[in-house]
């Protein structure tokens, strides 16, 4: 018999990608473990477990926030949006990540879901960004592999999808 | 017709995947298994007396707690020395957990196997290491001193010597006009992929068999390690190279201890057993690279021309040498760069230190390089008050003096003979984009609002695509898809992409039809690895001519259905044609179900192949005897020697007057890597070098104190570039082919990243009017060595005329 007792698992409940998703996990589990390897959604990724790299990067509440950096449990009653939510079709891409294709912003892809994430809901709120303003809203997301000039130019070709795919709507 | 892929910007195949959460990467893999976790020693030197983990044992979900002494066999013996080289006379590798001594600040010393990662690390914070400690050896200069000893029984610190000399320095010397000495310092900085490594294991009790998977650069190395350390048969054990996010450099080293322990442990307790690095393990207990003092004297006319050069450096390599001293001899030989040096010596010294061991990060020792031969160019433009454009142009190797063998030897013991390239017109080129005659007019502008700016070049030559060997298998199955197969693996430079493109066009299939698999053991056990610029010239012209083979083998097929000779015969769009008459044709999936008789029919195309379909001869045997069933392929491209790209950088800088805050304003690139694939992932790789060079250039240093602590192992505190840091990047390309492989190819992987250092200490010395000579440089630095030149107080490395 152990001189430590077990750990006590809580049963989390987060809605993830508009979904109910209930999980056993200690209270000191962070929000990316929890996505990752309890509900098995690993498109978000850990880079540093600091809150620097931006990788884990997932939308709370329609908010960018650092996964490595909260709690699952202090997700409950929250909205969270992972990369999945942003699209999971490889066959369907939303506009940000066709962006991404079209212009070459990815190399080994591991720094790529938190990009997504953070552009997406930056172009909720600034539709239509400068270059400068561009290189801006994803200055906060280390990539150690494109040298960011083509992510910049898939913020603004996003930015132009989506406005194409609303004129279309 | 279908359109030619080779030199076409076709978007990536891989992204789709990658961009919507369906990657597998390391982690993503072995969900359930146990995890492990590692006590890592807080001391850079110590003897280890006492290890307690008793109380470690006490906690709910530890399922096992190794050290040194329950290691078995080979696993309990020193890692090997990969590379090794006749003057590395003192070579020394670690344990998988250190035995009686660590020799580094995050030496592994105990492995923790656990439920999950956070009772692994609950358990490692309850074991007690009792550490006698020993005084550390920090940094080239301290090593140098030899008064203190990383490992006892090595003098001086020295793992290498290694001299090479080209000509009669002493007499060229001692003949020139002119001479100047330059002491030079470059510091330590380290790949930082942003997937730090990891490894899986999954052990067949029943069969016997070993599934590893791996975030490495070389799935078939780990495979030979691995066998050999854990006593396995090769053929029961299996490395897959899942989706891999950034290597770099540091995942080529092999075995990383864990990549033993790891399957030792998921033999041990007959479970799956996973470990995932987190960044500070990344920090201290990977690899590091960079650090040199150098010293260089150099003779020459009154033109500026070189007459002799004399270089001699101090290489940190860091607690152990496991990959030999392949970065300084990189540095040695590739610092030679586009020119011709007249007589050549270096000599280097390759030290050990009590710090994080060194191995190749991206440029591989050739930053270095490039950095010391292109201040000296500076140093030299500047004493005769010659254009640095110019005094470059008059050292140049000449385009019809290609074929160049400078008479030394490269880091694969063989010749540094250049195969191609042609640098006065890549300078032109560099020189129109820049706007490098226009620039004194734009200083003057700037002047007059009050702004510091300055101009900075610098020129290298890459040695990519060594050998020995890339292997390449292609496959045409019954439904028309073509699987194709190369050992070599990928972390993000879309070889999934280039090779369906060049097997596409060998093949004269459809690009979508072609399917790329890397870094499998289990397809392809033939293989060496991604590093040095090697990946598309050696794995693209193996996949070229493995599908020679096979397009040759369907030629011949098909020939004999359609009663034609095979040279009258063509394939594109996965059709087999008579040339000139179009009706007459069959499928190449068609071909497939041809090529190989069956006796059962499992699907329409295979009941076509079976004994009672068509027609036969009973008297020669369904699969003849010079022949192989099955329309498929295999070959090997082994060049003779590497092949060498190059390019040519120039960067505008701004220096703040007041704060000596340095901002890039323009940066430029012209780049040679011979056939270009696909320019688009070749621009992406220069993109990346050059934003890994600004990195190097201002920003990542390895701040140890003198106990070896490295006081910056986290992002907070080691400084990578944002999109805030990097530059928009202008290039142009040139392309001379190589003549060395089918293809023309030459590698682009590392070239970006080379020559930034040295083109930003050139624009900023530019900008101030006095020498830098160590890098990288901060704001406080610039600031600094301001002060001490208002004070005329000599930078600590000024350059010197006269003799030695």
């Amino acid at each position: 018999m152990s001189q430590f007792a077990a750990e006590p698992l809580l049963d989390i409940t987060v809605r993830v990608n508009g979904i109910r998703r209930t999980a056993a996990a200690p209270a000191r589990r962070l929000l990316s473990d929890f996505l990752r390897h309890d509900l098995g959604l690993t498109g978000t990724h850990v880079g540093c477990e600091h809150g620097v790299c931006g990788a884990c990067t997932v939308l709370v509440d329609g908010e960018p926030a650092r996964a490595c950096l909260m709690f699952a449990v202090t997700a409950q009653a929250h909205d969270v949006t992972t990369v999945e939510g942003i699209g999971h079709d490889p066959a369907d891409l939303d506009p940000v990540q066709q962006a991404f294709v079209e212009c070459h912003a990815l190399q080994c892809g591991f720094c790529t879901p938190g990009f997504v994430t953070t552009i997406s809901a930056y172009l909720d709120e600034h539709p239509d960004p400068s270059a400068d303003e561009a290189r801006e809203a994803i200055s906060g997301n280390l990539c150690r592999c494109t040298g960011y000039q083509n992510i910049v130019a898939a913020v603004l070709r996003a930015a132009e999808l989506r406005r194409e795919r609303e004129g279309t709507a | 017709m279908s359109t030619r892929q080779m030199g076409e910007k076709v978007q990536r195949r891989e992204d789709p995947r990658l961009l919507t959460g369906n990657g597998r990467y390391l982690d993503d893999l072995g969900r359930g298994a146990l995890q492990a976790a590692f006590v890592r020693s807080p001391h850079a030197h110590a003897r280890i007396v006492d290890i307690d983990i008793a109380d470690a044992w006490e906690l709910d979900g530890v399922e096992a707690i190794y050290t040194w002494e329950d290691l078995p066999g080979r696993v309990a013996e020193p890692l090997p020395v990969l590379i090794p080289h006749p003057a590395m006379t003192h070579a020394r590798t670690g344990y998988c957990l250190a035995r009686d001594e660590v020799n580094h600040v995050g030496e592994a010393v105990v492995m923790v196997v656990a439920r999950d990662r956070y009772v692994a690390e609950d358990a490692c914070a309850r074991i007690t290491v009792q550490y006698d400690t020993l005084p550390a050896v920090v940094g080239v200069a301290g090593a140098r001193d030899g008064d203190r000893l990383v490992h006892d029984d090595v003098p001086g610190n020295v793992a290498a010597n290694l001299r090479q000399e080209v000509g009669d320095v002493d007499s060229a010397m001692a003949g020139a006009p002119h001479t100047l000495t330059l002491e030079l310092a470059i510091e330590r900085s380290a790949c930082m992929p942003m997937e730090g490594k990891g490894v899986f294991g999954r052990w067949d009790a029943d069969d016997g068999s070993l599934r590893l998977y791996s975030s490495t650069q070389t799935s078939t190395g780990v495979r030979a390690a691995v066998a050999a350390k854990l006593d396995l048969p090769l053929a029961k054990v299996e490395v897959v190279t899942p989706d891999v996010g950034g290597g770099f450099g540091v995942k080529i080293v092999h075995p990383w201890p864990e990549e033993v322990l790891v399957p030792w442990a998921a033999r041990n307790l007959g479970r799956d057993v996973k470990w995932t690095e987190d960044r500070r393990e990344h920090f201290v207990s990977s690899a590091h690279e960079r650090g040199q003092l150098q010293e260089v004297t150099v003779g020459f006319d009154d033109d500026g021309r070189l007459l002799a050069l004399d270089v001699r450096f101090w290489h940190d390599n860091g607690a152990y040498t496991p990959y030999g001293i392949i970065v300084p001899i990189i540095t040695a030989t590739q610092l030679l760069g586009p020119y011709k040096p007249g007589a050549y010596r270096v000599e280097f010294w390759s030290l050990y230190t009590n710090t994080v061991l060194v191995t190749p990060y991206r440029g591989a020792g050739r930053p270095q390089g490039c950095y010391a031969m292109e201040r000296t160019m500076d140093a030299i433009a500047e004493h005769r008050g010659l254009d640095r454009a110019e005094v470059r142009s008059r050292n140049f190797i000449q385009p019809d003096e290609m074929p160049w063998d400078h008479g030394l030897m490269f880091q694969d013991g063989r010749p540094l003979k250049y195969d191609s390239g042609d640098f006065p017109a890549s300078l032109a080129k560099l020189k129109a984009l820049v706007g490098w005659d226009d620039f004194a007019a734009y200083r003057e502008q700037a002047e007059r609002e009050g702004r510091r700016v300055g101009l900075g070049i610098g020129c290298y030559v890459e040695g990519t695509g060594v050998g020995p060997y890339e292997g390449g298998h292609v496959q045409v199955e019954t439904s028309g898809r073509v699987n194709v197969a190369t050992g070599l693996t990928t972390q993000g430079q879309g070889h999934q992409t280039i090779l369906a493109q060049i097997v596409a066009d060998e093949l004269g299939v459809p690009f979508d039809d072609v399917h790329v698999t890397t870094g499998d053991t289990r397809r392809m056990a033939y293989a060496v690895g991604t590093f040095a610029s090697r990946g598309a010239v050696m794995s693209g012209n193996a996949v070229a001519l493995a599908a020679r083979v096979v397009r040759a083998k369907a030629l011949r097929i098909a020939a004999e259905a359609l009663e034609v000779s095979p040279d009258d015969l063509e394939i594109a769009d996965g059709v087999v044609s008579v040339k000139g008459a179009p009706g007459t044709s069959i499928a190449l999936k068609t071909v497939a179900v041809m090529s190989n008789p069956l006796r059962y029919a499992f699907d329409e195309s295979a009941a076509a192949a079976t004994q009672f379909a068509g027609t036969f001869d009973p008297d020669t045997p369904p699969v003849g005897d010079d022949d192989e069933p099955g329309l498929e392929g295999q070959d090997f491209y082994s060049p003779t020697q590497a092949t060498f790209a190059n390019g040519m950088h120039a960067a505008v800088v701004e220096t703040d007057p007041v704060t000596a805050e340095i901002r890039i304003l323009r940066y430029c690139v012209v780049h040679d890597c011979g056939v270009m694939v696909n320019p688009m992932i070749v621009e992406g790789q220069v993109h990346g070098g050059v934003a890994q060079g600004v990195g190097g250039a201002l920003y990542e240093r390895m701040l140890y104190d003198e106990g070896g602590q490295l006081l910056n192992a986290s992002f907070m505190d080691f400084l990578m570039p944002y999109a805030s840091e990097v530059p928009h990047i202008e290039t142009d390309h040139l392309e001379t082919p190589s003549p060395l492989n089918p293809l023309g190819i030459k590698g682009a992987g590392e070239a970006g990243t080379i020559p930034v250092s040295a083109v930003i200490a050139s624009a900023i010395e530019d900008a101030e009017g006095f020498p830098i000579r160590s890098m990288p440089i901060s704001p406080a630095d610039l600031w600094e060595l301001r002060r001490r030149h208002a004070a005329s107080d000599p930078d600590p490395v000024p350059a010197q005329e006269g003799p030695r």
